[in-house]
């Protein structure tokens, strides 16, 4: 493959057709721009200022916005909000819909078949394969990303987190805890 | 089109392989294929990419890996648009003589085209539904593109939100405009998706056009 995609770049570069120098940005943009980080930024911010958490409860592009996050595959956000009584999960059984500006790419498995397939059906299945058992008297709400809407889970902040400040916080958040194959 | 890419509630498709944070591409040429789609002038627009990966033969699409089917769909769109010819696209040589365009992405313009915001929502009708209302996703069989995985139809859910309208994908994937339709979160219980073995508190919530659903 990699022999084949140089070929094809350095084509589209000699036909004028892509410039060379826009790719390495654009490659740089997901390397280091985008990515779960970002995501634990709008967490740690939501846990400790409920005013934001409120802003970004009822307009969350609005409020993902505010931190500087915007752009394609994150042009429509909603939060959905994990409890003690409830645990939210996202997928895209189609394809790969994924919140790229506050999350960035996805991890292979979630674009994979096994993940596809089995996230609406045995989503407590597929939570304990990461290694947590959901209690069966908790509610688990799948979300299938079919639209231009993306999901973005918000953790409970983790017990025994009072004296941490906003950046310590976002530290303890993970990418699984925001996609909801995890709880923190 | 009821392809192997309408993969919900499939079993036996293998094991999920847990991965850490901070990997973001494999191998240097995913990153180029991710970049080259997003750069190049083909004439496309999201609905009609995630239809033609959806083109790709079904053994093929679960053979594959996520790169080689955008690979694969780059290429199609290149040579179906005519901006590469397939002598240019088997040698990787411009044809002698070809005009030399210019890049539609320079490269100081990229951090602003990634993170520029773009509304799919559109004036259109006013939505029939309402939160609360019950309804039923339709059990239908378009043969081109749509966003109505099969495990839902004919299924009954309950409208959570209204979205107002965005661009239908049915339509706007298969070059015949964008057709906004309004655009709701449907919540399906878990019980009327898959039986009685199912948790009863358990839910699944999809993002609907309106002619996808029927009043129940």
């Amino acid at each position: 493959m990699a022999l084949r995609v140089k070929a094809l770049e350095s084509l589209l570069v000699e036909k004028g057709l892509v410039d060379a120098a826009a790719l390495d940005a654009i490659v740089d943009h997901f390397e280091h721009k985008v990515g779960p980080r970002n995501g634990a930024r709008v967490v740690a911010k939501a846990w400790t200022d409920p005013e934001y958490k409120a802003r970004l409860m009822t307009d969350a592009t609005a409020a993902i916005a505010e931190l500087g996050y915007s752009g394609g595959q994150g042009d429509h956000m909603v939060v959905v909000e994990n409890t003690p009584q409830v645990h939210n999960l996202v997928v895209c059984t189609l394809c790969s819909c994924y919140p790229w500006p506050v999350l960035g790419l996805p991890p292979v498995w979630y674009k994979s078949s096994p993940y596809r397939s089995r996230a609406v059906i045995d989503p407590r299945g597929v939570v304990a394969e990461f290694g947590t058992v959901l209690p069966a008297d908790m509610e688990v709400r799948v979300w299938d990303s079919t639209a231009e809407i993306r999901y973005l889970v918000l953790p409970e902040r983790p017990a025994n987190t009072e004296g941490l400040d906003e950046a310590a916080l976002a530290a303890l958040v993970t990418r699984d805890g925001m996609i909801g194959t995890a709880r923190l | 089109m009821n392809g192997v890419h309408d993969m919900g509630g499939m079993q036996g498709l293998g094991r999920i392989v847990p991965e850490p944070e901070g990997v973001v591409f494999h191998a240097p040429w995913e990153g180029r294929v991710h970049a080259m789609t997003i750069a190049s002038p083909t004439r496309s627009n999201i609905d009609a990419g995630r239809h033609q990966r959806e083109l790709i033969p079904g053994p093929e699409y679960l053979r594959m890996s996520y790169y080689e089917k955008w690979f694969r769909s780059l290429s199609e769109r290149l040579l179906d648009q005519g901006l590469v010819t397939a002598e240019e696209y088997a040698s990787g040589r411009s044809a002698p003589g070809a005009a030399k365009a210019t890049p539609r992405l320079a490269a100081g313009a990229v951090e602003d085209a990634l993170s520029r915001h773009n509304s799919y929502v559109r004036e259109a009708a006013p939505p029939v539904f309402a939160a609360g209302d019950v309804v039923r996703a339709r059990n239908i069989h378009p043969d081109g593109h749509t966003r109505l995985p099969r495990y839902v139809r004919g299924r009954l859910g309950v409208i959570e939100r209204a979205h107002g309208a965005h661009v239908f994908p049915d339509s706007n994937a298969h070059g015949k405009g964008e057709d906004p339709r309004p655009l709701y979160t449907v919540r399906f219980t878990a019980r009327e998706l898959w039986g009685e073995a199912a948790n009863p508190r358990d839910t699944v919530c999809l993002d609907l056009w309106e002619p996808y659903l029927e009043r129940a």
